[in-house]
């Protein structure tokens, strides 16, 4: 029975009935404890703010409470009844309503279809009608002046575009009020203007009586818009206030740095020869040096992954392999593009650096496993066996076979995309420690990261948004003001 | 014998050990010899076409090669025919049925990169031209073919035919390849997953293309033996092998979602599947049941390898 | 350009259907009249019912290999049991929607690729067909046939049948409720289920409904034959998968068009014609086929291309 930080649990008795409780929950992903014994309970006419670091466990409560996960352990109550069993329906029957990080409208189908698609009732004669009625109001109190046709398919939007109709869904009523609205991460692609309609919307809906789960790593937007905030940190609940119980050097300590401040480390490469460089359609070019650090800052989805991309496919081989690659990879999303299931620690280490470890076209298996011998220690990878399967190691220590892949080939440079996404403090820590040491032994690093904390670590930054580059920011102008401030610039002009 | 046990491909043996037994016992053991040896020839085709199949359906899910019939066919045919009946151009005729091979795996994997579109598509449509081009050189004449070749082909060294030993041999080529070298580990990898393995710095094209290659060159080699074999190449002669190639993968223990492969499973998978049919020949039913018995055990083999990797889970 | 992309997604069908339309009456000027249409466009009906079937299976993602097959039992059955024994011969083809369903219902709980599964199945179809007439033969129910060689006034039954398919299938498939739900899953599975529907019965109903469109092929085309064999449809399966696709569907995503799908069946019809008409050598009729496949496949890249450009700029 895990203890629960005496902040998580709440006087229950003295409060008017949640809309939604979380009572105990637990959660597992293999070796991953993403959820450690977390109770939450939100009420109506509050908006409850919900920061941590990535991997701290925050989608993990939002999928427990949307009813698409079921906890390993925890009970669920609604108005003052246990809900069991828990599930999509049941949570969509009492008003749940989440807007996700990743696109969760169907591409091929219209704005009204996909308002269909999200409420089940709305069927019958004429439900196009309804249904476009429906959407449009949500859209007009939400987003006023928005300017998007509802008849329109939802591949033809941008980004932005996408993330309003979603929450505007996640909003719109249709016979079945929205009680709780969850919000993962909405502002992430929308510009100042629109977020503040947004949160302004937030606040009246709280108003009303509604309650608002809200996710953002701006934390301005949640010190402005939160009743409550509450702070998780490996799946745990780590602290809970009211909104005025936090300052932002107060939410930023609470979130636990992870980051030393290391400013000193820093160092001016710039003006030597480039390793790398790579001209983007429009805005600045890019360009990174020997030992270098290279941060790629900016608000998400604004094309720091998709220029990491370009130039990974730029200088990685199509048809034949290459023995001196130029450049590895090391990616955020571990599932998708990072490690091969099937495959034990070891093979999963040395896939990118097969051409070394082979002779005469055979691979040596002595070799290989003297090379998995020498990180498993470099790195202090968690496991009594190389041999065991990769699934059987927790996220952090995956992530650092990751690095371990990447760090083990010859290539001079190192691309990051978001790469500590779901990793736990201390590996985070040790992980900061390996880039410093190997910049410093003369590999360059580009590195985008979510984290504000992590630009500080780069020698250099580049601050994206709408795909180009829009400053250059080095030495101690890399701050939090200075790269949100870039971020945000064409809408302050 | 826990090992043992736990390894994918033992069923398929044991399955293809049971209905042995069972065809024996029918038959009285008169045929033991002659049963068994029918097995290992047919088999070995299986095998032949059943490797190529397997290499890539291990590249993952959507990768499945269409034109494997077809590629026999044209081999065998343009083979024989430029052949005659020579024995002296047996290896010009070898080398022709590979240039065939080279053609259609060139293409396919042309297709697949240049449309691209999946692969199950792009083999289809030309398993269509390669099948209209075999129609155009046949011509409905059937050549035999060099009797050399046709001996090696129908006889045994020590018991064991021939086709057996060869098919042997590439299966071991195959094992090595697969489990020895980088590009088994590539395979694989890209089989598992395709945007890892492109992360991981692996030239996935360069492997796809190979191995579309490797699995056309196979074909074309086996519709070669195929022609010699039953003298003379003959147009329908590649239709069983399309279900059969990806049937023996399966059965093997080769996981159909890519990234997991097995050899020796296919040997076990293709006595299986040859048994069976001698089996229901001996038991005097006809086409339709052994049509309808084939199909059922794919799509059970395949039930139950999704639940065994459930399990594991 | 104010074009919506459904409407740019019609153009390659339209143009090639009237293209091949325009070089068959060039060629044949006879063919410019009722009967010369009949004749034309009277095997395309079936077709077209096949393909709204493939289209269905195509929505969710998956693709199926047995539906040439499956036709060919449909048809069996049609011209033995439903002309005998009408109420048997509906309980049998019940039994084999049902069936499909529960196709969908395994492919989705088990997770397997409807690729091998739907070849596995389309031996069992394949078997059943040849158990039920082992022989070509049997009669068409009189209704059936009745109804399609009826000459309703001022245009021939294919052209009615052909266009009141595609309204029927285009309210069903674009504008109902059910209709958005199956796209839905095609399009983003999860966002479906965390709307609270239940996938399984999507799917499930997709499968079913795609059978009885293909129940429906089959009956066509024995009322058009008259009598039925084992193998009367094989070709159903690469027609209707070059069908879905040249009418603008995709192999995923839910991007499917019901009006494109029937456009595409009824052109790979007159292209058959029109190749005839060509005096083209029947050995490369197959191969033609497989030409025409690839060049609708390397004009639908083409015009993506040019839409995401558009849509870039």
């Amino acid at each position: 029975m895990p203890s629960l930080p005496a902040a998580a649990v709440l006087p229950a008795a003295a409060l008017p009935a949640a809309v939604l409780e979380v009572a105990n929950a637990a959660v597992r992903f293999g070796e991953v404890r993403a959820l450690d014994g977390v109770s939450l309970a939100i009420l109506p006419g509050e908006c409850i703010g919900l920061v941590g670091h990535n991997g701290a466990g925050k989608s993990t409560i939002v999928s427990v409470i949307n009813g698409g996960l079921t906890p390993h352990q925890g009970e669920i109550f609604s108005d003052g009844t246990r809900l069991a069993p828990y599930g999509i329906g049941v949570a969509r029957s009492r008003g749940v309503r989440c807007v996700f990080q990743e696109l969760s409208l169907c591409p091929n189908l219209s704005i009204i279809e996909n308002t269909r698609i999200m409420h089940r009732t709305l069927g019958g004669f004429g439900w196009r009608t309804r249904a476009a009625a429906i959407i449009a109001s949500s859209l007009d109190a939400i987003f006023p002046g928005h300017g998007i046709d509802v008849s329109g398919p939802v591949g033809a939007l941008s980004i932005a575009q996408r993330q309003m109709v979603e929450i505007a869904m996640a909003f719109s009523d249709a016979g079945q009020p929205p009680r709780l609205v969850i919000l993962d991460e909405p502002t992430s692609s929308l510009d100042a203007g629109l977020a503040a309609q947004l949160l302004a919307h937030v606040r009246r809906f709280v108003a009303s009586g509604g309650a608002v789960i809200l996710i953002s790593h701006m934390l301005n937007e949640i010190l402005e818009t939160a009743s409550r905030i509450v702070v998780m940190k490996d799946g745990k609940i780590v602290a809970e206030r009211a909104a005025g119980g936090f300052d932002h050097a107060g939410l930023v300590e609470a979130m636990g740095s992870a980051v030393p401040h290391q400013t000193a480390a820093r160092r001016n490469l710039a003006a030597t020869e480039p390793v790398l460089d790579l001209a983007l359609p429009k805005g600045q070019p890019f360009r990174a040096c020997k030992g270098e650090v290279v941060g790629l800052a900016g608000l998400g989805g604004h094309g720091q992954t998709r220029m990491l991309l370009a130039l990974f496919d730029h200088h990685s081989p199509q048809w034949w392999p290459r023995r001196d690659p130029a450049v590895t990879f090391v990616a955020g999303d571990r599932r998708e593009n990072g490690i091969f299931e099937l495959w034990s620690i070891l093979k999963n280490m040395t896939v990118a650096a097969l051409g070394d470890l082979s002779r005469r076209g055979l691979v040596q298996d002595a070799a290989e496993a003297a090379r998995g011998a020498e990180w498993k220690s470099r790195i202090e990878i968690r496991t009594p066996d190389m041999n065991n399967l990769i699934l059987s190691l927790s996220g952090g220590n995956q992530q650092k076979v990751l690095f371990a892949r990447a760090l083990s080939t010859r290539a001079p440079v190192v691309l990051m995309d978001d790469p500590m996404r779901g990793v736990d403090v201390g590996t985070k820590r040790e992980v900061y420690g390996m880039i410093r040491a190997e910049a410093e032994a003369g590999r360059t690093f580009v590195w985008y990261s979510t984290e504000m904390e992590e630009m500080q670590l780069c020698d250099r930054v580049y601050v994206f948004r709408e795909g180009a580059i829009v400053a250059e920011l080095t030495g101690e102008a890399i701050s939090e003001h200075n790269i949100l401030r870039a971020s945000f610039k064409a809408e302050a002009a | 014998m826990k090992t043992l046990l736990s390894k994918p491909w033992i069923w398929s043996f044991v399955a293809a050990l049971s209905v042995w037994l069972a065809t024996i016992g029918v038959t009285g053991g008169a045929s033991t010899v002659g049963l068994s040896q029918a097995a290992l020839t047919f088999a070995a085709f299986s095998v032949l076409v059943g490797i190529g199949q397997m290499f890539v359906i291990t590249l993952g899910p959507g990768n499945i090669d269409l034109s494997v019939p077809a590629t026999m066919t044209l081999s065998g045919t343009v083979a024989l025919k430029y052949m005659d009946g020579a024995n002296s151009l047996i290896l010009h005729g070898l080398l022709i049925a590979i240039a065939v091979g080279i053609a259609v795996g060139v293409l396919n994997y042309a297709l697949i990169k240049a449309l691209r579109i999946p692969p199950i598509i792009a083999t289809l449509s030309m398993s269509f031209i390669v099948q209209s081009a075999a129609i155009w050189t046949n011509r409905g004449l059937r050549i035999k073919p060099p009797q050399v070749l046709a001996d090696f082909t129908t006889q045994t060294s020590f018991g064991i035919p021939n086709i057996a030993l060869l098919a042997l041999l590439i299966s071991v080529i195959a094992w090595v390849l697969l489990h020895r070298t980088p590009y088994g580990r590539w395979i694989a990898a890209i089989g598992q997953s395709l945007p890892a393995a492109r992360m991981a710095g692996i030239a996935v094209d360069g492997n796809r293309f190979v191995t579309y290659l490797l699995c056309a060159i196979l074909a074309a080699v086996c519709g070669y033996l195929l022609a010699c074999f039953s003298g003379g190449a003959a147009l329908n002669m590649g239709t069983e092998y399309l279900l059969m190639s990806i049937a023996v993968v399966v059965i093997g223990g080769t996981a159909v979602a890519g990234g997991d492969s097995n050899v020796p499973g296919i040997w076990g998978a293709s006595l299986f599947m040859f048994l069976v049919v001698s089996m229901l020949n001996t038991y005097g039913l006809g086409a339709g049941v052994r049509l309808i018995m084939t199909g059922a055990i794919i799509i059970t083999v395949i039930l139950l390898a999704s639940g065994r990797k459930a399990a594991t889970r | 350009m104010k074009l919506s992309t459904d409407t740019l997604r019609l153009i390659v069908p339209v143009v090639s259907l009237l293209v091949l339309l325009a070089g068959v009456f060039y060629l044949q000027p006879r063919a410019m009249s009722y009967n010369g249409l009949n004749l034309l466009f009277n095997l395309a009906v079936p077709i077209a019912l096949a393909t709204v079937a493939q289209m269905l299976i195509m929505a969710v993602n998956d693709l199926d290999l047995s539906m040439g097959t499956f036709v060919s039992f449909v048809a069996c059955v049609a011209a033995t049991y439903l002309h005998d024994t009408p109420l048997l011969g509906a309980l049998i083809l019940l039994a084999a929607i049902a069936v499909y369903a529960a196709l969908g219902v395994i492919i989705y709980l088990r997770d397997l690729p409807s690729i091998v599964v739907t070849l596995g199945m389309s031996f069992v179809w394949a078997g059943l067909a040849v158990l039920i007439l082992p022989a070509p033969g049997g009669t068409a129910p009189e209704w059936a046939r009745a109804v399609m060689i009826s000459k309703p006034p001022l245009l021939p039954m294919a052209i009615i049948a052909s266009a009141l398919l595609a309204i029927f299938a285009h309210l069903l498939i674009m504008r109902s409720s059910f209709g958005v739900l199956i796209r839905g899953v095609g399009g983003n599975q999860r966002s479906v289920q965390r709307a609270g529907w239940s996938i399984l019965m999507a799917r499930a109903s997709a499968y079913a409904l795609a059978a009885t469109f293909a129940v429906a092929a089959g009956i066509c085309l024995v009322g058009l034959t008259t009598s039925a064999d084992a193998n009367i449809a094989l070709r159903y399966t690469l027609l209707s998968i070059a069908g879905v696709i040249l009418g603008g569907g995709e192999f995923t995503g839910g991007r499917i068009s019901p009006i494109g799908a029937v456009i595409g069946a009824l052109t790979l019809t007159l292209a058959g014609s029109f190749l005839s008409f060509l005096r083209i050598s029947p050995d490369w009729q197959i191969g033609a086929q497989g030409a025409i496949l690839i060049i609708v496949l390397a004009l639908r890249l083409l015009l993506n291309r040019l839409e995401s450009k558009g849509g870039a700029a």
